[in-house]
């Protein structure tokens, strides 16, 4: 064979790949509503950044990425998710955060036959009854965090946990998730208000009550006040939290109140596998700054997504959810696949705060709970 | 529960009574003299708290930080009334309502622009961290203490200011009658421009204050403003008096109503439902005495007779 036909075959053969990616002559729409202002911003920022990560990094032409920002606000998300069903006629819808505002949109998106795939928000409602065949969770259960924090709880030893959290669904799915697998007794149960900034009647009510450990979820900025007021006190026992008051994204701000605080998360950048260290790298060379677990969670939506495409169509409906129920795509997490109610059965770590240089950080010091799936699953049936 | 945590819960009700003063104050004022209502006024606080947050992180002193926050606040709020609002003085409220709205929006977009997304980072500074011992054996952090001192400094100096000096007559003149004074040849424009620099630098000490031990993010003064609002309609619309007593029983209320009512309900409920009875009921309280206070006085406890 001589050199020229060689380089004809390879050409033929680049066509023929070319031709066969091409099989979808229209693109695929997207759409994306995710919280892009007000307070919880940074969240929705990351999603967004580590989904277009991997859309930009698939090479892929034919997706159509509609991004809109919710505010945070549910009467927003139900009216941009109106326009991106009707109007842009999307195929798949992803982005929302928030657990009051996923309630909002998915279950009549899911009906009008658009398929969810949720990056972060893991309400118990559509884990259970209200599951959807259309309604794919790619982040987490609401309450694996918590119960991963009860089974370490156990494992330390402790006995008598204070527990708080803010009163609306998904704090008390938080402490339900804590008590359903910790089995010491509480010193005491306290709910604080949503937004609230100030901790120090609680952390009074802490030093009174003679426990041995704190158990807190306060995601975003209420955990930031917490922890630092906390340190401040002088209360000296130790914290356990879901990764939510941790992130990457907000562990700046405490500073150095939050050394060698455990707390619990599906993701960390440590997590040792090559997809793993390929995405902390162009995360970080793309955007500057170091990834959170909500840009992992959109990094693996996204990768998701692209893992069906390449085996169906959106328009083929039936063939496309199989593909999507499957995950055959690398996670960041390592190990990942669905349950029965197409949320994750994934490990759940340990991490604790650490300082690397001059950047406040985590890294995994054990297994919560392996292949850990949810409770609610056996509720669902489609 | 013990005697020591109801006094440390005390000291707690106090410290966010002073601070909720210090945004009452320049609220209250604004209201009083010029007759505005500024929804704005979070936003002053959260400017004050991102000064500070990057002056300290600059430099690495606290002190600077404050006084960072002092001026941009001040700063900002003359600009604001200089540029927009001193545009609003003659209509009606819910112009002014919704101008000083589309500002709170204007600032946190700008915030976010200028800082990006993500909380900053601003601690207490090491001379005033950690805890104290009080007489009685109550262990208070010490920078809390700091904070209801400096509120109680700061009423102290207002009250002066108000009570003894050439711009306190001319403050308390315009809250009375803004045609006489200006009759008298008061340049009231510079009066006002004065008072809502003065009000502005107060939310912004306030969000430096705070925001050490708090979170510096985009939206922080939104949350504070209601309970500011809250505070100057129990306390009578343009009395500093008023703005001091009514902050002082909203703190009382908010930290006693919290820590009290879960106990009482653990009586005869089991505890779980307790505290979320309670706590629901606890975030009610002060709604709860501002209505109490409107039926027994319509214009607050040291408002002005209607």
């Amino acid at each position: 064979m001589t050199l020229k036909s060689l380089a004809m075959a390879a050409s033929m053969m680049a066509f023929g790949t070319a031709a066969l990616g091409d099989t979808h002559d229209d693109a695929v729409r997207v759409g994306m509503i995710t919280t892009l202002s007000g307070g919880g911003a940074g969240l929705g920022i990351d999603v967004r950044d580590g989904f277009m990560l991997a859309i930009a990094q698939s090479g892929l032409e034919n997706i159509e990425v509609i991004i809109e920002d919710d505010q945070r606000r549910p009467d927003v998300a139900v009216r941009l998710s109106d326009e991106m069903i009707q109007s842009h006629d999307v195929d798949v819808m992803t982005g929302i955060i928030w657990s009051n505002l996923a309630m909002a949109v998915i279950p009549s998106a899911v009906a009008q036959d658009v398929i969810y795939l949720s990056p972060n928000a893991g309400p118990s409602q559509l884990a259970g009854r209200g599951c959807h065949p259309n309604y794919f969770n790619v982040a987490w259960q609401n309450d694996a965090l918590h119960e991963a924090a009860g089974a370490y709880a156990n494992s330390q030893g402790y006995t008598n946990s204070f527990i708080l959290a803010p009163n609306y669904p998904a704090g008390q799915d938080a402490l339900t998730g804590y008590k359903r697998m910790y089995e010491g007794g509480l010193a005491g149960e306290l709910f604080t208000e949503l937004g609230q900034t100030d901790y120090a009647s609680e952390i009074a009510q802490i030093r009174a009550s003679g426990a041995d450990s704190v158990f807190f979820f306060l995601p975003g900025g209420m955990g930031i006040a917490f922890v630092k007021q906390f340190a401040d006190s002088g209360v000296d026992i130790p914290l356990i939290g879901p990764a939510f008051s941790f992130d990457q994204g907000i562990l700046q701000a405490v500073g150095a109140d939050a050394l060698g605080i455990v707390n619990t998360s599906q993701w960390n950048r440590d997590i040792d596998n090559p997809t793993n260290a390929a995405f902390v790298e162009s995360f970080q060379g793309e955007y500057g700054r170091l990834p959170s677990l909500y840009a992992s969670q959109g990094f693996d939506t996204a990768n998701l997504l692209i893992s069906a495409l390449a085996v169906a169509d959106p328009s083929d409906g039936d063939a496309f959810r199989a593909a999507l129920a499957a995950a055959d795509f690398d996670s960041t997490r390592g190990d990942f696949a669905f349950g029965p109610n197409q949320h994750p059965i994934q490990d759940i770590y340990v991490r604790e705060v650490i300082q690397d240089g001059d950047v406040f950080t985590n890294r995994i010091i054990g297994v919560a709970l392996e292949d850990h799936g949810d409770v609610y699953a056996t509720e669902c049936s489609f | 529960m013990s005697l020591i945590l109801f006094a440390e819960q005390v000291l707690n009700g106090l410290q966010l009574g002073v601070m909720l003063f210090l945004m009452a104050a320049g609220l209250t004022l604004v209201f009083g003299v010029m007759g505005l209502i500024n929804l704005a006024h979070g936003s002053l606080f959260m400017i004050g708290a991102f000064a500070a947050a990057a002056v300290a992180g600059a430099t690495g002193s606290f002190l600077l930080a404050l006084m960072a926050a002092l001026a941009a606040a001040a700063a900002a709020g003359a600009l604001v009334e200089l540029v927009v609002i001193r545009r609003l003085y003659n209509r009606d409220h819910l112009d002014q309502v919704l101008a000083t709205f589309a500002l709170i929006l204007i600032f946190s977009e700008g915030t976010r622009w200028v800082f990006g997304s993500f909380p900053l980072f601003l601690n207490i500074p090491d001379y005033l961290a950690g805890p104290v011992t009080l007489p009685g054996g109550i262990q208070y952090p010490f920078y809390r203490l700091t904070l209801i001192l400096i509120g109680l400094a700061v009423a102290l100096g207002l009250f002066l200011l108000i009570s003894r000096t050439r711009l306190g007559i001319q403050i308390r003149a315009g809250e009375n009658d803004r045609e006489m004074i200006a009759a008298l040849g008061i340049n009231i424009s510079g009066l006002y421009t004065i008072v809502f620099a003065l009000g502005a630098a107060l939310a912004g000490l306030a969000g430096a204050l705070v925001g050490a031990i708090q979170s510096v993010q985009v939206g922080m003064g939104e949350p504070v403003l209601i309970l500011a609002f809250v505070v100057i309609v129990i306390g009578g619309i343009g009395s500093i008096k008023g703005a001091l007593i009514g902050s002082i029983l909203v703190g009382l209320t908010d930290t006693l109503g919290g820590l009290l009512l879960p106990e009482l309900f653990r009586q005869f409920m089991d505890s779980s439902a307790a505290s979320s009875a309670g706590s629901a009921l606890a975030s009610m309280l002060i709604y709860i005495l501002m209505a109490a206070v409107l039926i027994v006085r319509p214009t607050g406890l040291f408002g002005a007779k209607a």
